[in-house]
């Protein structure tokens, strides 16, 4: 592990991680952990008066929500999954949006794909086959997800069969015990060793907000899977009882924001589970924007974890069109 | 702008919220818009109407007439022909007006919204989900009041008719703040809105008559200074309610002095905002945004003085920055919009001159380079660095978005600080340790604290300051209890002037028969006069009994002194208090004969008569021994996640002159609920009758009362009570004197607006439990502290 230990240098800081590959990590830092105090409270009264302080219309709305798809990891994780299901989905990662309205949109050459498309180990291949030629990574799920407690050297093996089966991206989940017996150095060494069977994939750790107590503990857990590598913090596997809220989501930004004043990295947010409609995803957005900046609203560094967001995006874009209420039969499946 | 270069730059764009309906509705009112007079609307006497200007651009909006003295008198007429009724309607009858006055706010409220900011420039966001719902909620409670006045208040009564002033910072908001206890009491009411900002307050009045409120329940007379100082000055208004600087409360107090007019003044603040160490600190940068930010800094109890804790003062610092880069100044009336336009341009200038001269003192100005509309009066979001609270900016409340940052070191520097001022509205605590808080809470000189949350309120939670803040309370039973009195308070309206039997002020010798001049009790020991002079004290037939101390300023002075520096009493156990009181009462059986001897002797009544003074000054000392610990504070339960007390706190150091009638009696039923409230008193006694209370601070000495607690100073009444009311170091004063002497009195309180308590030269019936102990004494004894502290981990 020892790769990960280096303080960021003048020069590493301005280069995109894309081009530079991920967040090298921090050493452990019991006392940035010790000090973390988050106010749930103030945290939910910033949530509730959010939609209330920015708005979007016509075509910022429009906008807007062509960038909330380039956001979407679109996602199935289905125990029925099958190679032709995942080629079906894959098509529509390529082709979110109908031409007919990217064109009426002005946007027909951007090349508006998703995110990503997000699978179990056993479907990247057929996606990777299926996305072949276009920008969309596949990520995997791993590390046994979404309970995270095979054994921890299978998960390990987990995430390396996944990076050479194509992933370019692997979702991990967290030992949640560690969160929850504030064992951040557990976890911290957890995830460093995900973060080095992850090779040049990027990593993005599932937190499972929902299981592990307080915003405290998910902003002191958000800490910990940066400092030790994390490109991406993620809420939610989708399978919790409380996926992604706005505001544990916020408290991940603001962590994200603290940990990039002292390393100069910039580590992406995924909120995952839940996230359905188009006001939502724009909620999102806005809360992105506000808290992280502009940077931070491109699939480099958020991303929705989501399967049903898009149909509904799509039936509002139509209605910005034409003026009138659209229908899921008017958009391809996917 | 097209979809690709928004997808490109993920700007925001304009949200602009429809106000064609609020301008439709101002084109078809006449022009000038009337007075809304007896449920009419009435053309004011004289012709100069006033314009209501659109602050984000300048224009007029309308115009609305300045009523005159012939028209006030007119709308407290018809209010004072209305109370009757009003005030004797069955309480679900009156209930059911203020639940319709509710639901037709709630019906109203886009067109409320939008109607108030564009008459007073605040974000359409702030009107829409903060001013207008809370104004609802505010009706709805009072409905409630309404229903529940008979059953809750029965010893109480309304007053009468109510002159009630308001601010342009909040100009519906703050109508309904003052209507709806009022109303809810059975209070008629005639209302002065700000001349900046009339408009929604007459509409208001159509809401009135769709809600059919009989007429001249409620009144409306719109104008400036000029109409406010006739309504302040109308005889026939009991009392006045206002809301706005620290210098106009002043005029009021000055103007109202002498009169049966009472009085709520809610008034000027320099709130601070502190931060620990182990605050979240992102959570309280914004509630910094809530706070200072939050309707352009225009708000009373804005958290202006940041006090942060050294060690984490930069990285504070840099969060606050990188926020208010984010804050969009705009058009009011849209919805992405935080921080719209200054009232006015005499507002703006005069927020700019603050920052100006600040900057001379030596303050570093930082704003963030936000794009702001050219024309209309705004405002960029200001930090001032480099301040001190020795800066005009850092004492003086400026009214607008502007910060004065500082830092502490420990926990007591920063509520040294915190209290550094001459005004006590609001704080706002930020620390993650629940002990630390509420410590700090408990020795903030304020009247709301808000622990890690700023600008929280409610209907149902008290609100109103300490110190020149102002007096009395809004929202909550406190609140409700402003608007009512008493019933049979006094026993007569009469003014028995003070007959002062005591001879002249002198030096010379007295008669051989007398062996004994009583001396002032200052800091727990008995103390010369400093002037050195005694006045002699006669018995009821003119002969010599005595001789008691002619105390002067300097007597004043030193016994004030003593009480403030007797602050442990504050803080004593409402247990150790109560201790002492029932110590008193056993000291006291145990002198009884004596002092009914005195009593005797002094005033010329029967033995029988002085008997039962004494037994009634022994029950009232366990009244107060008995209350001590029991009156308690509420919890109350707004619509948030919150934990809300009131907590009822000492006044502080209060000066009491005796009346002459009941000397023992009286005496005691004024310094025992002062006393048991953890209040520290320098009290005048009875002019005429001083041995009593002289003879009494034996008692004082011998029940363990700490030094400094109560203190004794005899002489002239009048002269004594001037340097009490005009000393900046005592909070209240309680005058039973003259009626001259209570204007005086009252007069005189404005330099830092201590709490008065005159009798305006009545008299009370003090050996009623009903007039002379109970809740009454126990209010004027303390002030209600509102604590806000959120929870959820």
């Amino acid at each position: 592990m020892e790769h990960m230990h280096q303080e960021p240098n003048e020069t590493s800081e301005k280069v995109h991680y894309l081009d530079q590959g991920s967040n090298r990590g921090i050493p452990f830092d019991a006392k940035l952990i010790e000090t973390i105090r988050v106010n749930r409270s103030a945290a939910d009264r910033r949530i509730a008066s959010l939609s209330g302080r920015r708005s979007l219309k016509k075509e910022w709305q429009a906008a807007w929500l062509l960038k909330a798809i380039t956001c979407i990891d679109l996602t199935t994780l289905a125990g029925d999954d099958t190679e032709g299901r995942v080629r079906r989905l894959c098509a529509k990662a390529r082709n979110p949006v109908r031409l007919d309205l990217l064109k009426a949109l002005g946007m027909a050459d951007r090349q508006i794909t998703t995110g990503a498309v997000c699978v179990y180990h056993e479907m990247i291949a057929a996606a990777v086959e299926a996305l072949k030629g276009s920008d969309v990574p596949v990520a995997a799920v791993s590390t046994g997800f979404p309970a995270g407690l095979s054994p921890f050297n299978l998960r390990l093996e987990e995430i390396k069969h996944s990076v050479e089966a194509g992933a370019k991206e692997i979702d991990i989940v967290i030992s949640r015990r560690h969160a929850l017996k504030g064992d951040w150095q557990a976890l911290y060494e957890e995830v460093c060793s995900f973060k080095e069977a992850c090779g040049s994939a990027h990593l993005k750790t599932i937190l499972a907000t929902g299981e592990i107590g307080s915003y405290t503990k998910v902003a002191k857990a958000s800490m910990t899977c940066m400092m030790a590598g994390a490109d991406f913090v993620k809420t939610s596997t989708g399978m919790e009882s409380v996926n992604a809220t706005l505001p544990v989501s916020l408290v991940m930004m603001r962590t994200i924001r603290d940990y990039e004043t002292r390393t100069g990295h910039k580590v992406g947010f995924k909120p995952a589970g839940g996230i359905r409609n188009a006001k939502d995803a724009l909620t999102y957005l806005i809360l992105v924007k506000e808290e992280l900046g502009d940077m931070w609203l491109s699939p480099h560094l958020f991303r929705f974890g989501a399967s049903g967001l898009l149909g509904d995006i799509e039936r509002q874009l139509e209605h910005f069109v034409t003026g009138q209420y659209s229908a899921s039969n008017r958009h391809p499946l996917g | 702008m097209s979809v690709a270069e928004i997808f490109d730059t993920m700007a925001y764009g304009p949200a602009p919220e429809d106000a064609t309906f609020v301008r439709d509705w101002l084109g078809k009112q006449d022009d000038p818009i009337g007075l809304f007079i007896n449920g009419t609307w009435t053309k004011a006497s004289e012709s100069n109407p006033i314009d209501a200007g659109n602050p984000a651009t300048g224009e007029r909006l309308a115009r609305f007439s300045a009523a005159g003295k012939t028209d006030v008198d007119g709308a407290v007429g018809a209010a004072k022909a209305a109370h009757q009724s009003w005030s004797s309607l069955a309480p679900f009858e009156r209930a059911k007006y203020l639940y319709a006055l509710a639901r037709q706010i709630q019906k109203s409220s886009r067109f409320l919204a939008v109607l108030e900011s564009l008459d007073n420039g605040k974000p359409i966001r702030e009107s829409r989900d903060v001013d207008i719902p809370l104004a609802a909620r505010h009706f709805y409670y009072h409905a409630g009041w309404a229903h529940l006045v008979a059953q809750e208040f029965p010893r109480y009564q309304s007053l009468g008719v109510v002159g009630q002033i308001i601010p342009w910072n909040f100009p519906f908001l703050m109508l309904a703040w003052k209507i709806a206890p009022a109303l809810a009491a059975g209070n008629t009411v005639v209302l002065k809105p700000a001349e900046q900002t009339s408009l929604t307050a007459l509409y208001f009045a159509t809401l009135c008559q769709e809600a059919q409120l009989p007429e001249g329940v409620f009144n409306i007379v719109t104008g400036d200074g000029e109409t406010g100082r006739h309504l302040v000055d109308h005889p026939d208004i009991a009392k006045i309610a206002f809301t706005g600087s620290t210098s106009v409360g002043k005029y009021i107090r000055t103007q109202t002095a002498g009169s049966e007019k009472t009085l709520t003044l809610e008034l000027g603040g320099k709130s601070p905002f502190i931060v620990f160490d182990d605050a979240d600190l992102d959570g309280a940068v914004e509630g910094m945004v809530d706070s200072i930010w939050f309707n352009q800094g225009e708000v009373c109890c804005a958290g202006s003085r940041l006090l942060v804790e050294e060690s984490v003062a930069e990285a504070f610092i840099t969060k606050i920055k990188r926020r208010l880069e984010t804050l969009r100044l705009g058009d009011p009336l849209d919805k992405s919009v935080d921080m719209g336009a200054i009232v006015s341009e005499a507002q703006i200038e005069r927020i700019r001159a603050f920052v100006n001269r600040a900057q001379t003192e030596g303050a570093t100005v930082w704003q963030p380079d936000n794009p702001a509309p050219t024309s209309g009066y705004y405002f960029p979001p200001t930090l001032l660095l480099d301040v001190a609270p020795s800066f005009e900016a850092v004492c003086e409340e400026i009214f607008g978005p502007v910060l004065s940052v500082m830092t502490f070191r420990t926990l007591p520097e920063a509520v040294t600080l915190a209290n550094n001022t001459r005004y006590g509205l609001a704080a706002s605590v930020w620390s993650e340790t629940a002990n630390r808080a509420l410590d700090v809470a408990s020795r903030l000189q304020c009247g709301v604290v808000w622990i890690n949350t700023a600008n929280a309120f409610d209907a149902a939670c008290a609100f109103g300051g300490y110190r020149e803040s102002g007096f009395g309370r809004e929202g909550g039973k406190a609140g409700m209890l402003e608007y009512m009195a008493p019933k049979d308070e006094w026993l007569s309206a009469a003014t028995p002037e003070a007959v002062s039997n005591s001879g002249p002020a002198s030096s010379r010798s007295l008669s051989d028969q007398i062996d004994r001049t009583a001396k002032n009790y200052v800091g727990g020991k008995q103390s010369r006069p400093d002037g050195g002079r005694t006045r002699h004290v006669t018995d009821a037939n003119g002969s010599v009994i005595g001789r008691v101390s002619e105390s002067n300023r300097k007597d004043v002075r030193n016994a004030v002194e003593a009480a403030r520096q007797a602050a442990g009493w504050a803080s004593a156990t409402a247990f150790n208090r109560s201790q002492i009181l029932y110590f008193l009462a056993e000291n006291l059986g145990y002198r009884e004969s004596e002092f009914v001897d005195r009593l005797k002797s002094s005033t010329g009544i029967t033995k029988k008569a002085a008997q039962q003074e004494v037994k009634a000054s022994l029950s009232r000392l366990f009244t107060y021994g008995a209350w001590a610990d029991k009156h308690d504070g509420v919890t109350h339960t707004p619509p948030q996640r919150n934990t809300v007390l009131s907590v009822n706190e000492p006044v502080g150091v209060i000066g009491i002159l005796c009346p002459d009638e009941h000397p023992l009696l009286s005496f005691v039923s004024l310094f025992a609920p002062a006393l048991a409230m953890g209040n520290r008193c320098v009290i005048v006694p009875s002019e005429r009758y001083p041995l009593v209370a002289t003879d009494f601070y034996q008692i004082w000495e011998t029940s363990d009362v700490p030094s400094g607690v109560l203190n004794l100073l005899t002489g002239d009444r009048d002269s004594l009570a001037k340097t009490l009311s005009e000393h900046n170091d005592v909070d209240a004063v309680w005058y039973f004197g003259s009626s001259a002497g209570s204007k005086m009195v009252q007069e005189n309180s404005v330099g830092n607006l201590k709490r008065t308590w005159v009798n305006l030269g009545r008299t009370r019936d003090w050996a009623s439990p009903n007039a002379g102990e109970g809740e009454t004494f126990l209010r004027r004894a303390t002030q209600v502290k509102t604590i806000w502290l959120p929870f959820g981990d």
